[in-house]
């Protein structure tokens, strides 16, 4: 089983007069697992209701290798697909439930007993299959929706939230098992999550959504390292990036900091951002602690400095309590710089 | 006694209606089924037993009054029943607010009076000039009197089914959206999706509607009373319950048998049990209540 490129070219969705999608173009390479990552109501399901063939695009189409599918009937566009809510028919066996694709295929009884029970195997359920969803636990319900998906062996695996019914400890181990078998088969993968950690965890590259928009699309690290948005920057990462307003001015200042930058800075309007843990105590910007929390190895304080609130991680070995004073040092190598529209300013070459 | 004193004073108005609604009468019925009592004996009726069950048992009507009521609520309630799904899954596919309004339509013959109803029926039924069928088709006859079965069916299926169709239209929609959509995605057509979904899901409401049903059509022959008096000809449409009501409430000779009546409507009481009895087992009533009736996670 190989996977198949897939291609959006301009999708765009309006429910009524509400502009759902305003234009996603996005190219998936063959096996590659892809995350949509947003809040919700960023579009994100919209968009994979729409590979799904659930939804109609308003514009816009969507290949499947060379072949245009945007206007066929699900059932022709050889997908599986693994709902939130697992989607269980609940009136049907586990078996029964997995079985069901092949059912309405017509494919022989002796080959659907096979397909399923090599598929239950596959997935750790072969225990469970003459049972009721409703009788097995969460995680086995997850494991036969994902059985469903991928007996019929589909070119292209859509996973709505998949884990996000789970307890955490599953959900930790069922990230990796589905990460496993996705890459073992090779099928071309769409992963929409809220939970960035999720996305970051499993996906080859993210597609991070804000209203109706993609915002970046790239791999994790490029994410975490060069987030193309003030957007991204304040969605991927925990904690967040500390973003302040202000005006660069060979220098950044915002009411009443002033951040050293590396000569050769434009001027004007934008944001100034720098995460948590690439701060350093060591310099010149006096701050507040206004709370301390025990991550374990480090602890997140929130600061105040001149009236802005940000986060920082404390080093190993820092005993830090309320009230303290420290002085912060952000170093230049470690800043993101965004223009007036939120949009990253690329590094000068130095 | 005192752990229990708000329970049973939220269960009082119940219990009252019941006992008010359904013990006395049954128990009066039954009693009254043990007597000859009648207009002429109405002052001083005496104690028969079981005669008047015997009386029932060697009318040579009766089998013929039983037969109709068995192909009256056979026949109606599968119209009933199968019109209510076919209309419910209808407008479940088309726009919600166009199935609303159909829907909304579909509920004026319930809300009118029957007699209203039954003038309508007849107004399309009757021969011409009068009726409507009669000159649309260039045939002229009454056709109540020629197809009598048929008119009291209709008449009371297309009331009958907006009864299913309610019933099944919010069961669809409780139907959790997923399962449009993964049924969609696995490969399933509009039709093998209300096959093999939605109709399972269906089980318990069909119950539902199939005991209730065919309980009220036991009962009821408004329509029968209205569109053909139990004719035309000698018991030609006459049910059972039709058949108690004019022995005893409104017999055509005067005298009001209400012993006989009653013992009819004491026999009609235990059909209703036994028929209920036999659904739940067909159904499989227990298992259909000790587990959710649709997931919802």
């Amino acid at each position: 089983m190989t996977g198949v490129t897939v291609r959006l070219e301009g999708l765009v969705k309006h429910f009524g007069r509400v502009q759902a999608l305003k234009g996603i173009d996005l190219t998936l390479t063959p096996g590659e697992l892809v995350a949509f990552l947003g809040p919700s109501g960023c579009g994100k399901t919209t968009t994979l209701l729409l590979i799904a063939g659930i939804y109609k695009a308003t514009a816009g189409q969507i290949f499947f290798d060379d072949r245009r599918i945007d206007h066929l009937h699900p059932r022709d566009r050889d997908i599986g697909m693994v709902f939130q809510s697992y989607a269980l028919y609940p009136h049907l066996t586990m078996f029964e439930n997995i079985a069901f694709p092949l059912r309405l295929q017509r494919v022989p009884k002796a080959e659907v007993k096979r397909k399923v029970e090599q598929t239950a195997e596959l997935l750790g359920i072969s225990e469970q299959l003459l049972r009721r969803p409703a009788l097995v636990s969460g995680g086995q319900q997850q494991r036969a929706a994902l059985a469903r998906a991928l007996v019929k062996e589909p070119r292209v695996l859509l996973l709505d939230e998949p884990l996000s019914n789970l307890d955490a400890l599953i959900r930790l181990s069922a990230r990796a098992e589905i990460r496993r078998l996705q890459k073992e088969l090779g099928i071309t993968s769409i992963l929409v999550t809220h939970d960035q950690s999720e996305a970051l965890a499993m996906a080859d590259r993210v597609a991070v959504f804000s209203v109706g928009e993609v915002e970046q699309f790239a791999t994790p690290e490029e994410l975490y390292k060069a987030p193309a948005t003030t957007f991204v920057a304040g969605f991927v990462g925990f904690p967040p990036m500390n973003l302040f307003e202000g005006r660069f001015n060979g220098a950044f200042e915002a009411k009443g900091l002033k951040i050293p930058l590396s000569p050769g800075h434009p001027g004007g309007k934008g944001y100034l951002g720098i995460r948590p843990e690439d701060i350093r105590f060591d310099g010149e910007i006096a701050a507040r602690v206004l709370l301390v929390e025990v991550l374990g190895k480090d602890s997140l304080l929130t600061l105040e400095a001149a009236g802005h609130i940000l986060k920082a991680m404390s080093l190993e070995g820092m005993q830090v309590a309320i009230g303290d004073e420290l002085l912060l040092n952000f170093p230049v190598e470690k800043l993101h710089l965004f223009d007036a529209e939120g949009k990253r300013i690329q590094r000068q070459a130095s | 006694m005192r752990r229990y004193a708000a329970p049973l004073l939220f269960l009082l108005p119940a219990t009252i209606l019941i006992v008010l609604f359904f013990l006395i009468p049954v128990v009066t019925t039954v009693f009254l089924s043990l007597t000859d009592i009648s207009t002429v004996t109405f002052k001083n009726p005496s104690w028969v037993g079981l005669q008047n069950y015997r009386d029932l048992l060697v009318d040579p009507f009766i089998p013929k009054i039983f037969y109709n009521t068995g192909r009256y609520v056979g026949l109606t309630l599968l119209f009933n029943v199968g019109m209510g799904l076919v209309l419910a899954l209808l407008t479940s596919l088309i726009p919600e607010r166009h199935g609303d309004n159909f829907r909304t339509l579909w509920l004026v013959p319930r809300i009118m009076p029957p007699v209203v109803y039954v003038f309508v029926w007849q107004g399309l039924l009757a021969r011409a000039p009068f009726g409507i069928i009669s000159d649309l088709t260039g045939i002229n006859q009454g056709w109540i009197n020629s197809s009598p079965w048929t008119t009291i069916i209709l008449a009371n299926g297309f009331v009958g089914a907006s009864f299913g169709m309610l019933i099944f239209t919010s069961a669809i929609r409780a139907i959790p959206r997923d399962l449009f959509y993964a049924a969609a995605v696995d490969g399933a057509s509009t039709w093998q999706t209300v096959r093999r979904v939605v109709l399972p899901l269906l089980r318990w409401p069909i119950l539902f509607v199939t005991v209730y049903q065919t309980l009220s059509l036991l009962t009821s022959f408004e329509y029968i009373l209205l569109l053909t008096d139990g004719g035309p000809g000698l018991f030609k449409t006459t049910v059972w319950s039709l058949h108690a009501y004019k022995l005893a409430l409104s017999n055509y000779f005067g005298n009001i048998e209400f012993g006989l009546g009653a013992a009819m409507a004491t026999f009609l009481v235990v059909i209703g049990v036994i028929v209920s009895l036999v659904y739940m087992r067909v159904f499989n009533f227990r298992e259909l209540v000790s587990e959710p009736k649709i997931e919802v996670n």
